[in-house]
């Protein structure tokens, strides 16, 4: 179907667009890539009656290195941080998921932004961004705040964003050198979503892992961090035995759901082969 | 007939360079003025009685025109919906109109139609239409809807029952007397969504006072549409022309006389002018019908040694909410469930029963690879009970080609064929005994590797018109029209209607190797009902056998007159000329042709030829047959299923397949490469799942899985040629060769794979979950 009638402005600065977004309230959506917006508004599932399109606001497309951050501005679409150099150096993570976000046509429209501030629960870019502890910009009327991921993910499809604010930039931590990362899918059929994926930063200095964090997607209504096996992990040897019983706690505190791919049983289970699979990948040359 | 020059080259589709670029024409891509557009609102219920439709509010609203209901529709419907015999001429099934009059039976079903300017202001009007129901309790399971007390859908019918029949021979008592074994299995065929990339679309133009209409129509049967619109409008079948223009796939979906056909029709007759309707993917899923959804049952007969005594197979057919047109043709499936194999008895039983969900109809192959399906896992599950290889059993029981022509339990007589020829070919392209070891070895690391075969045989080419007519209720024949004009080039017009076969090309290689005209000269033309006689269309693998044949025939006839108009202007006798490479001259003396463009120029200087020949260069054929055409191969699947996450990977498929003579060999890899994938999508993704309510869960291509391309291997394709003694090319079919063939290759591969875990069968499709499930119920104890 075509989407319910709507009005549409293309503003040319953040101020602009945030301006838009407090005169039209409720009726209002920021319109990014469009490829989670607009299915949804051809499904009727989504009417509002006003986009505010953020595609032509300059500088909001980037990816650079200051202050021992990383700083990827909302508009990136996926492909960029697919293939940025940058990432492939200081964040395999990042580019390790984007490469296996949908197909390229999704890749070349969609914006980390955007998947951040759809908050799928099986979109991939939510539990790297947990397990990153990354930080969200955003600018509203009241000015710029700073979001920690953690409290930025709330729900399906639901983040602590205000209607009538605007993601600007996503901030990551530079992993200190030797830090890894890699992104583990798991779906029916390649291009898909996830039934569950395992995002994983791990360092090992020495013969001690120093840093391991670990997000789940598809592991409950929102991203989640398995405290438990970067617990159970933190400043051991990171032998195989060791790995394969932190993988078992990757359950802990998961609430999986019930869809038809996947029971939650069969959801936990691929949470700690994942798990696994992620760590013995990352420590496999150490 | 002269050294064949054309058939057997793979030279390039001439449809590709248009339909790459985006410059062939679709129904939504044709041009019109004063186009009005059509949206129709579909039943949100399973079923329900309709109380009201309200359309006032959606009347004022913007751009509309007319908004319509059944009640206001029924007068005007000369039939109901066609439905032909197909197998079951006693079967029960209730009257079916366009659109829902009083009760509603499935989810998308027609309930009302908006005409309006635009397709947006059709849609918005669309939302603002309610429909009164009173809800009914839904029914989706073929066991529940015949179970007592279930909901009934068609009073008048008294049941869900549509029909229960029997096809047997042979004394099947006798034959389980002697088994040493006997098996029971139930093998599930689920609900598959066909999803052709272009969505179905019709464009009706009324002329009022011509009383003519034009209907463009995305559909595999121009020619079937036309008959049915003349008839359920009442309008004489001369003045009723369907067009089928580019048509993105069809896979059986585009088969029937669909419901929005009509309804433009009459919209346009009522408004005046053209009305569009193109169907999205949302409706398409709902819309446009299913296939499959069947349960086959069966006990099997058979000996230590392999030897399989007979079978006896329960086809449970789920209807859906209507008998759709063709919508018993799966039972053919009974008829050729014997499949390469001799036995002594057959004891077949078909049970079609109604439920509320979108009716099934034909899908790529159409009942051919359920029995398939069915008798491939027979041979498997023999095997594995004797602990014979699933090689041996197969050559054990096969039909040998000293016994061809055959004739099977049911009366059906096969063609040609040494089925024992494709199978070792194939095995010599895997290196079965290798593939056996390593498969072992592999085991002993906790690997799973299998290999599953599918050595199968099809029925195609419908068909001679006789056996056709009485199974079917449709005589079935080939067409084609031949036309040489005056500078020598020619036209050629069929009657099958191609939607990605490639009949342009390869039915042009056919007349260029009888005439000798270049194959960039002869125009094939089709799927317009104005443009030549009546034709059947293309399914069923049917059209190269019938009107392939058809346009060699013409070509023969033209052939023929050609050769006596050079006697003529060569003043020798008829006897004395030979017609090769588009030339004409007599015996020995090449060098004093004529070429068949001078035999086109004096064909039309009518004063040139001999007495009381008439003028013209052209021929009509209406090709019947003797029999039908046999395809048949050999595949081999070689799986990987990872037992930690029950995903299952393709390490190698390969085919072989004997379609008779291949025309064109590079459309004849491409029929197998889509038909292989779409198999394949049956076995690992594809399921058309409802809720107990009757509402669709797979309604999007996020929940219903199609394969895409890196979810396939590289296919490794081989082939040998047994020509066909029925028609004069000796071509079989190949369009659904590939979709028969690789479920079973894939599954018994499966099934194979999880052999160490005690594993007898997997209940389509071989979903990740499902399988590691099955690999871990005892706690992942080996057997
Ligand atoms: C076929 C297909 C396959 C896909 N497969 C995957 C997959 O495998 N994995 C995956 O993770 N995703 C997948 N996606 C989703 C894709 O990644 C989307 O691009 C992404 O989720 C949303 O980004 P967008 O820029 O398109 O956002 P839009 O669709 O424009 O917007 C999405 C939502 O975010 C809001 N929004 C967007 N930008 C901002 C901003 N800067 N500030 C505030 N609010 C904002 C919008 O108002 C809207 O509510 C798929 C999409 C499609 C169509």
């Amino acid at each position: 179907m075509n989407p319910a009638a709507f009005d549409y402005v293309v503003p040319r600065t953040l101020p602009e667009a945030v301006a838009e977004l407090v005169k039209h309230g409720q009726e209002a959506k920021v319109l990014a890539g469009g490829h989670s917006l607009i299915p949804l508004m051809k499904l009727r599932l989504s009417t509002p009656s006003f986009l505010v399109d953020i595609g032509r606001i300059g500088n909001l497309s980037y990816i650079r290195e200051e202050d021992g951050h990383i700083a990827i501005g909302a508009l990136t679409t996926h492909h960029d941080i697919e293939f940025s150099d940058l990432l492939k150096n200081k964040l395999r993570l990042l580019t390790s998921a984007a490469s296996q976000i949908g197909d390229p046509q999704v890749r070349n429209r969609g914006t980390i932004g955007g998947a951040a501030a759809h908050a799928d629960p099986n979109g991939d870019f939510p539990a790297c961004l947990l397990a990153l502890d990354a930080e969200l910009k955003a600018v509203g009327p009241k000015g710029e705040r700073t979001i920690a991921a953690r409290d930025f993910f709330v729900d399906t499809f639901t983040t602590s964003l205000e209607p009538n604010e605007i993601l600007r930039e996503i901030r990551i931590a530079t992993p200190p050198p030797g830090s890894k990362g890699t992104y583990l899918k798991f779906s029916r059929r390649s291009q898909d979503w996830a039934i569950v994926a395992v995002a994983a930063q791990v360092r090992v200095t020495g013969h001690e892992v120093t840093q391991v964090a670990i997000g789940l997607t598809g592991m409950g209504s929102r991203p989640v961090r398995a405290s438990g096996v970067e617990q159970a992990l933190r400043g051991k040897p990171g032998h195989d035995d060791e790995l394969r019983a932190a993988a078992e706690r990757a359950v802990d505190g998961t609430d999986p759901q019930q869809d038809l791919n996947g029971s939650p049983d069969y959801r936990r289970h691929l949470a700690q082969v994942l798990t696994r699979r992620a760590l013995e990948q990352i420590t496999a040359h150490h | 007939m002269a050294i064949s020059q054309m058939v057997g080259a793979s030279i390039k589709r001439r449809e590709d360079p248009r339909l790459v670029t985006g410059t062939g024409s679709y129904v939504d891509d044709l041009p019109q003025t004063a186009l009005v557009y059509m949206h129709v609102v579909r039943s949100s219920e399973a079923h329900a009685r309709i109380l009201g439709i309200e359309t006032s509010r959606a009347k004022e609203a913007d751009g509309v025109l007319a908004i319509l209901t059944g009640k206001d529709l029924k007068p005007e419907f000369g039939a109901p919906l066609p439905v032909t015999v197909c197998f079951v001429p006693d079967k029960k099934y209730p009257n079916h109109y366009p659109i829902a009059i009083d009760k509603v039976h499935y989810v998308g079903e027609p309930v009302a139609i908006v005409l309006a300017s635009s397709r947006a202001a059709a849609e918005d009007a669309g939302e603002r239409i309610e429909v009164k129901y009173q809800s009914l309790p839904a029914v989706v399971d073929i066991e529940k809807a015949i179970a007592a007390g279930a909901p009934v859908l068609h009073e008048e019918l008294g049941s869900n029952l549509s029909y229960d029949v029997k096809f047997a021979a042979g004394d099947i008592e006798a034959a389980f007397k002697e088994a040493d074994i006997t098996i029971k299995q139930r093998l599930i065929q689920q609900r598959l969504i066909p999803i052709a990339i272009e969505p179905r679309g019709v464009l009706a133009d009324y002329k009022t006072f011509a009383n003519k209409l034009t209907v463009w129509s995305s559909t595999q049967i121009p020619h079937f549409v036309k008959v049915w619109l003349a008839v359920i409008l009442g309008i004489s079948e001369s003045n009723v022309r369907v067009v089928a223009p580019e048509v993105g796939g069809g896979f059986g979906s585009k088969i029937r006389v669909y419901p929005e056909e009509i309804l433009t029709a009459l919209a346009s007759r009522r408004l005046g002018r053209p009305v569009k309707w193109i169907e999205d993917r949302n409706e398409n899923v709902k819309a446009t019908h299913h296939g499959r959804d069947q349960i086959w049952d069966v006990e099997i007969a058979a000996k230590k040694d392999g030897t399989v005594l007979g079978i006896r197979p329960t086809q449970w057919l789920n209807l859906g909410g209507y008998c759709s047109q063709f919508g018993t043709f799966q039972v053919l499936g009974m008829l050729v469930a014997q499949g390469a194999y001799k036995m002594k008895a057959f004891d077949g039983r078909a049970v079609g029963v109604f439920t509320n969900t979108t009716p099934t109809d034909a899908y790529r192959g159409a009942g051919r690879p359920e029995a398939t399906y069915l008798i491939e896992r027979v041979m498997d599950l023999v095997a594995r009970e004797t602990g014979i290889d699933p090689v041996e059993v197969r050559r054990k029981n096969f039909v040998r080609a000293e016994d061809q022509p055959f004739t099977t339990l049911l009366g059906l007589t096969y063609d040609s064929g040494d089925y024992t020829i494709t199978l070792d070919k194939a095995l010599a392209m895997v290196d079965y005994k290798a593939l056996r070891r390593e498969q072992a070895e592999k085991r002993k690391q906790g690997k799973y590797m299998g290999i599953g075969l599918c050595t199968y045989i099809e029925i195609c080419g419908l068909g001679p018109a006789a056996p056709t007519q009485a199974a079917t209720g449709v005589s079935l024949w080939g067409m084609s029209v031949v036309n040489v004009h005056f500078t020598g080039k020619a036209t050629v017009i069929i009657g099958s209607s191609p939607h990605g076969q490639g009949h342009e090309t390869t039915y042009a290689q056919v007349a260029s190797d009888v005439l000798g005209i270049p194959v960039e000269d002869i125009d094939v033309q089709h799927g317009d009902t104005a443009i030549g006689p009546m034709g059947m269309d293309t399914y069923g693998s049917r059209s190269t056998a019938l009107d392939g044949n058809a346009v060699h025939i013409s070509a023969m006839k033209v052939q023929e007159k050609a050769r006596k108009i050079a006697a003529h202007l060569l003043e020798a006798a008829e006897g004395d000329i030979v017609y090769e490479n588009g030339k004409a001259f007599v015996k020995g003396t090449p060098s004093k042709a004529v070429t068949i463009q001078e035999v086109a120029v004096a064909a039309f200087q009518t004063s040139r030829l001999p007495k009381g020949m008439e003028g013209g260069l052209e021929a009509t054929t209406f090709f019947d047959p003797t029999n039908f055409v046999w395809p048949f191969g050999a595949h081999i699947c070689v799986v990987e299923v990872d037992a930690e996450t029950g995903a299952t990977r393709i390490l190698r498929y390969v085919a072989v397949d004997d379609c008779g003579t291949r025309i064109n060999p590079m459309v004849v890899d491409g029929q197998l490469h889509g038909g292989i994938a779409q198999g394949i999508g049956q076995a690992l993704f594809e399921e058309g799942v409802y809720d107990e309510a009757g509402q669709l869960r797979t309604g999007s291509l996020v929940d219903y899985l199609i394969p895409t391309a890196s979810d396939l291997p590289s296919f490794e394709l081989a082939a040998t040629i047994t020509p066909s003694p029925v028609n004069p090319l000796g071509t079989k079919g190949i369009g659904e060769a590939g979709t028969i063939a690789s479920t079973p290759a894939v599954m018994n591969a499966i099934v194979d794979a999880l052999e160490p875990f005690g594993v007898k069968d997997v209940a389509m499709p071989a979903t990740p979950q499902k399988l590691w499930q099955l690999m871990h119920r005892n706690g992942g104890t080996k057997r």
